[in-house]
């Protein structure tokens, strides 16, 4: 039998079932991989071991007399510190909420416990998911886990991570502009960015409102449909989370792209896009059309007002969002000050970082009054026609597909000085936010420098299915992509002494590396 | 060519967003709202006169429920987090003389 964790989730799940994997092993198994990486590696804020065992333990207990108490039941998961987890600490990375401890669960968490899945804890993330580096989080950046020296993508960097590096089988990010998509790109994992709509926002923390998405992040695509059959379903707390009729995701899991017509977006491929990931791409678009797809290209035009757009319509509805945080209720409050309004300034000055304040002033001004009809009325006609533009490409094509972001992983510390050029490289993955469409992004290969490169698919609006089917032929063609060298539990530095003994130990149980 | 934001701008943005920024970040603020805006203005190439504002990407009706009562949080749980609390609210700095 194979370690655990080497196992995908469904796998995992399986073995749990049958009574071949005790949920406290599953558990276990993580929590010591976090032991030895994480003084490294910095993908959690909040690590709930007695949490997780707590929960593994009354999952056997379930199995134990005979019950099925859901499809994750015993797997372990993470999930990204802007979900609320009841009774754990969910900071957004922020240190406005350094110490709140929510006290009811966001939707999705609610039904990943009632599946059976287990918390293993909170993800770290860029402030309020405000980011494309995870450098802007108040807990310190998260590490590559391909290469420590650079960044794992962001927002949801620190999910990416931990599943790259096997501390999860698989985890919940969010996605407002591309923040489960581009991270799993660095990190060489797949992500999947629902139809909005599909999953509830109850209990996230919101950034935008209007983009913000749950979505899963895992080893492969089965792993992902899975947890999307769980999380996914209408909820009357999120007026706007739909209540679909076609879930059911994981039947859409078929070998082959035959009859499918995708449709190469020729504008993403411009001067921006780094050569060897244009190259990975191109050869992604070959292995479709030998799985039987029919792949053509497409010009979308409109692909430099996405950015503009985005940015106006996300920093107006992120200035509003955050005003919320205002020392009173919850989260940290500046010391004694005369008077409440300067009392919320300075709490509101010493609690958000520089990246947050950045998008609050850009909100702020955007929506203001003389400005709101020439920035924010004007971004939101600009979305009209990307929407448009994306409606008619997919009335055409299937799938469309591109790069996920120009590059590959930066290094660490590179991307802060000049924040448009970070906002420019969210160019091919905000169309799909100001959209509601749904896309994946798949690891395709890697670079010179050995890091991963990813691929993206966009569906129509509730076109995940064929989203599903296309990565799984891809998979089929191509076999799983691996994990990060550090998921085999290596970690530098310090902590290469206790970890030579374990790499003994695990030699020792056959595993095969 | 950026924009140039006047310190009675920021002043402005201040009070709206609620936020204290001090003398460098005044000056950063400046720097990246000027260059923000100038990059964003380019959407004043497309001519989107004839385009409605798009608030929501799906046909979205208001949602209604029945007007029922319901079980909610109860008040300790709710001031477990509060930064201050004076016999069972929120407590704030003196808003009144």
């Amino acid at each position: 039998m194979k370690e655990i964790r080497e196992m995908t989730a469904a796998e995992l799940a399986g073995r749990i079932k049958k009574g071949e994997v005790r949920a406290e092993e599953a558990a276990a198994a993580y929590l010591e991989q976090m032991r030895v990486l994480e003084p490294e590696l910095n993908s959690f804020i909040t690590v709930d071991e007695a949490g997780a065992y707590a929960q593994a333990g009354r999952m056997q207990e379930r199995l134990d007399q005979g019950e099925d108490p859901g499809p994750l039941a015993g797997v372990p998961i993470a999930v990204k510190d802007n979900l609320c987890t009841k009774g754990l600490r969910t900071t957004c990375a922020s240190r406005i909420l350094d110490d709140f401890t929510p006290f009811y669960e966001a939707a999705a968490v609610e039904k990943l416990r009632a599946a059976g899945a287990v918390i293993l804890g909170k993800t770290n993330m860029d402030e309020f998911a405000m980011g494309s580096t995870s450098e802007t989080s108040a807990f310190g950046p998260v590490k590559n886990p391909w290469n420590t020296a650079h960044v794992p993508g962001g927002s949801s960097g620190g999910s990416c991570a931990a599943v790259a590096a096997a501390e999860a089988p698989c985890a919940l990010g969010s996605d407002t502009g591309g923040s489960i998509r581009q991270p799993s790109s660095y990190c060489g994992v797949v992500g999947l960015k629902p139809t909005y709509g599909t999953v509830s926002r109850w209990g996230l923390v919101a950034y935008a409102s209007s983009l913000d998405q749950i979505g899963p992040i895992a080893r492969n695509t089965e792993d992902c449909a899975l947890l999307l059959d769980v999380i996914a379903g209408g909820d009357r707390r999120d007026s706007t989370c739909l209540d679909r009729k076609d879930l059911g995701f994981s039947s859409f899991l078929k070998q082959d792209a035959r009859g499918l017509k995708i449709g190469i977006v020729e504008d993403y491929f411009d001067e921006g896009l780094d050569p060897e990931v244009a190259a990975a791409v191109g050869r992604a678009a070959k292995v479709w059309s030998s799985q039987g797809a029919i792949v053509e290209r497409v010009k979308l035009d409109l692909v430099g007002y996405a950015i503009p757009s985005y940015y106006t319509i996300a920093c107006a509805e992120a200035s509003s969002n955050l005003a919320r945080f205002d020392g009173v209720k919850y989260g940290y409050r500046a010391g004694a000050e005369a008077g409440l309004h300067a009392m919320y300034r300075r709490t509101r000055s010493e609690g958000f970082g520089a990246e947050v304040k950045r998008r609050i002033i850009l909100g702020s001004f955007v929506l203001s009054s003389g400005y709101y009809e020439a920035y924010y009325e004007k971004a939101l006609r600009v979305k009209a026609r990307i929407v448009r533009a994306f409606d008619e490409a997919l009335s055409r094509f299937d799938l469309l597909l591109g790069p996920v972001a120009p590059t590959t992983a930066p290094v660490l510390g590179e991307s802060g000085e000049d924040p448009l050029q970070m906002y420019l490289g969210d160019i091919y993955t905000v169309s799909v936010n100001l959209a509601g469409l749904p896309a994946i992004s798949l690891p395709c290969g890697l670079d010179s420098k050995g890091l991963p490169i990813g691929v993206q698919l966009i569906g129509a609006r509730f076109a995940e299915g064929k989203l599903l089917q296309a990565a799984a032929a891809y998979e089929a063609a191509c076999g799983g992509f691996p994990l990060s060298p550090l998921a085999a539990g290596k970690a530098a530095g310090a902590e290469r002494k206790t970890e030579r003994k374990m790499e003994a130990e695990t030699e020792k149980g056959g595993r095969t590396v | 060519m950026d924009y140039e934001i006047t310190d009675q701008m920021i002043d402005e943005l201040e009070v709206l967003a609620k936020l204290d920024l001090s003398g460098a970040e005044r000056e950063q603020a400046k720097k990246d709202l000027g260059r923000m805006l100038a990059y964003i203005d380019r959407m004043k190439e497309l001519d989107t006169a004839q385009t409605e504002p798009l608030y929501h990407v799906l046909p979205a009706v208001n949602v209604f429920r029945e007007d029922a009562q319901e079980e909610s949080a109860g008040r300790e749980e709710i001031l477990a987090n509060a930064p201050e609390e004076l016999d069972g609210c929120f407590r704030v700095p003196r808003t009144v003389e």
